[in-house]
């Protein structure tokens, strides 16, 4: 089946070639962070974790969302995501790999990143990330690649798959419950110390994931012979809107407990990040246009007329998506830093090496997506015939 | 060849099946998950070594001056291979620091600090490694390269266990910890050595380790002995210790004591 992605038109060539370029490029950059040491990095003594993590945070969250395709299909047996499901678990394969990639880039000794095997600390939450992520991993390898050659021999997939599925229906929740579970676990951080963290991060997930995968569809269809047709779109389309308005829900309700409880301690992160604190505001202007961006996303798809129409769609789903990225990739690591446990204010701005690095591990997952959907494509054609 | 790969991927599928459950086994084994080191101690300690069941501190802050602040700081980061990013450099970003001294306010942020004594307006007090009793940076990492000493309650570092994923920096509630951003040794913010004690390399974290290699000599931590008396050493689980005398005649806090981190730090205000 992989011969598929060996050949196509020029415009794919050129793609591959760019991906491969960028990651060259940020390879480059990752050799240099790798000599120097992290503090080629704009992350300081206070905010430990930047650019790299909340990349990672928000990529397990896009992860996830394949399972708003699997549980339908497998579970309620509903038959119009039965073309897009594999999208759906390729998807989440790229997105795992990214996730996988940004904790290596972060690691200060990257060398020694066994010892997590060879020391195993289950009271650790990053020892069950380690265990759900690589899971989650291998687990959408198997399923996407055998249902797929299935179709392709036209043969039902091989019966030790089903069970394969509904585990991973458990580990799409579990690799973003545990994620979350590295923040709200921690005395002390009171912007991540709430029990919706998780719920939060789950429902920004069902709305961004599946919000991508309508975008990736649209692409498919204008530059392949691949459409998913009407219907799943549009189931697509409702989840992405419930799920946008559970997640503000989510926000609103962490909004309200924080600001009339008063505590400071929790009220400070959100103060920062909406209001700035001690004259330091560099994430006012990103936090307020990404609860805008994703009122007016869940505006838009709620109304049937709006839903409807592919151009506001299309609009929504990029507001959804660019929203849970700011809310995830931006604000929610800075923001659980700053203030500091002394109080004091310390920004983090990522400096252009990071961002580089970063676009190295976009590059690889997006040549990863791009590979696999040339083979959905590829295969999808030769049934169709 | 379809049938090759199927058999490529079962026998794939298998093994992480194996492997993932092998390394449940590893880590569900009785081990304690205090202690770091997986072998037997192979070296006896010195007779003259300082012991305890749980060594603690006592800061008078009612002693503590300018001067003292500078001078423990400046023998604890001179004995430990601290580098001085900021000072040589002007790397606030790259800071590496174990103990120094901070306003009132900000060492007890749940305290509310409107109305405190003049001397404590006026006077930065120290703050360092809390050593707690149940340390979140010891619960959160991933390859136990910090851990609580179950024979005398210290919470070390193993610098080279340590992946560099600063976990334990987001886990500890005080600030405690560093992270080596840059090689301490290659940008010149280090440039006396101490042949005694272990230098870091670029991508590790390292925080106060209440002089251990000083008290398996025998001596006190270096920060009590340029203290002039502001600081209190010994073990709080001695009734007759020094320190617990101490805090039986005074009424003396622990940072954020709401958290049951248990610090063993204590503060006579």
């Amino acid at each position: 089946m992989l011969e598929k992605a060996l050949s196509g038109s020029k415009l794919y060539y050129t793609l591959v070639l760019g991906l491969l370029a960028l990651i060259g490029i940020g390879f480059l950059f990752y050799l240099n962070q790798l000599n120097v040491g992290l503090g080629v990095t704009g992350m300081n003594r206070d905010v430990t974790w930047g650019f790299y993590i909340a990349q990672f945070t928000f990529l397990v969250g896009v992860a996830a969302s394949a399972v708003m395709l699997v549980l339908p299909y497998y579970l309620h047996d509903y038959k119009e995501f039965g073309k897009m499901t594999v999208l759906g678990e390729f998807l989440a394969v790229s997105a795992v790999l990214m996730c996988l990639l940004f904790i290596i880039v972060d690691l200060g000794q990257p060398q020694r990143l066994l010892n997590v095997l060879l020391y195993p600390s289950p009271q650790s939450v990053l020892f069950w990330d380690m265990i759900v992520l690589n899971g989650y991993l291998f687990l959408n390898i198997i399923i996407g690649w055998n249902v797929l050659s299935a179709e392709k021999e036209g043969v039902p997939p091989e019966f030790w798959l089903k069970p394969l599925i509904y585990l991973s229906i458990p580990f799409a929740v579990s690799i973003h419950t545990v994620t979350a579970f590295l923040y709200s676990g921690l005395p002390g951080r009171g912007f991540w110390l709430t029990a919706v963290l998780a719920p939060k991060f789950l429902a920004s997930a069902f709305a961004a994931g599946p919000a991508f995968l309508i975008l990736l569809s649209f692409i498919l269809r204008k530059f392949t012979n691949f459409d998913v047709g009407q219907k799943p779109i549009q189931t697509l389309a409702k989840i992405v809107c419930y799920a946008t308005i559970a997640s503000l829900f989510l926000f609103f309700c962490e909004i309200f407990v924080t600001f009339y409880s008063q505590i400071p301690e929790h009220m400070d992160h959100k103060i920062y990040l909406f209001f700035g604190l001690d004259g330091k505001s560099a994430l006012v202007p990103w936090m307020w246009t990404s609860v805008l961006v994703l009122m007016t996303a869940a505006v838009l798809l709620v109304i049937p007329a709006g839903r409807k129409n592919e151009y506001v769609l299309g609009l929504a789903c990029i507001f959804v998506f660019f929203g849970s990225w700011i809310d995830k990739g931006l604000g929610l690591i800075s923001g659980g830093f700053i203030p500091n446990p002394l109080h004091e204010v310390n920004e983090y701005i990522p400096t252009v090496p990071e961002v580089m690095v970063s676009i190295g591990v976009y590059a690889i997952g997006f040549l990863v997506l791009t590979l696999l959907f040339k083979v959905v494509v590829g295969v999808k054609e030769e049934v169709k015939g | 060849m379809e049938n090759s790969r199927r058999r490529f991927l079962k026998i794939a599928g298998y093994s992480i099946i194996g492997v993932g459950a092998g390394s449940l086994l590893v880590g569900i084994s009785p081990k304690r998950i205090t202690a770091a080191p997986d072998a037997p101690p192979r070296y006896k300690d010195r007779p003259e070594a300082l012991k305890a069941a749980r060594w603690g501190m006592v800061i008078d802050t009612r002693k503590i001056t300018s001067r003292i602040n500078r001078n423990m700081q400046q023998v604890c980061h001179k004995i430990h291979n601290v580098p001085d990013f900021v000072g040589k450099l002007g790397a606030k970003n790259h800071e590496i620091k174990w103990i120094w001294p901070t306003p009132f306010k900000n060492a007890f942020i749940e305290q509310d600090a409107q109305f405190v004594s003049d001397h404590l307006k006026r006077t930065e007090i120290p703050v360092l490694c809390n050593h707690c009793n149940n340390p979140p940076c010891v619960r959160v990492c991933p390859t136990r390269a910090t851990f609580k000493r179950e024979s005398d309650g210290l919470v070390l570092m193993d610098f080279h266990r340590c992946i560099g994923c600063r976990f334990c920096m987001a886990g500890c509630p005080y600030g405690a910890r560093s992270f080596n951003y840059r090689d301490p040794r290659d940008s010149g913010a280090l440039t006396e050595i101490e042949e005694n004690f272990t230098l870091r390399t670029k991508g590790v974290v390292e925080k106060c380790n209440f002089c251990a290699e000083r008290l398996a000599r025998g001596e006190a931590p270096a920060c009590v002995e340029a203290s002039n008396g502001a600081l209190v050493f010994g073990d709080l689980e001695d009734p007759d210790s020094e320190i617990r005398k101490l805090l039986a005649e005074n009424y003396a806090i622990t940072r954020k004591a709401e958290l049951g981190t248990n610090p063993s730090v204590f503060y006579i205000i």
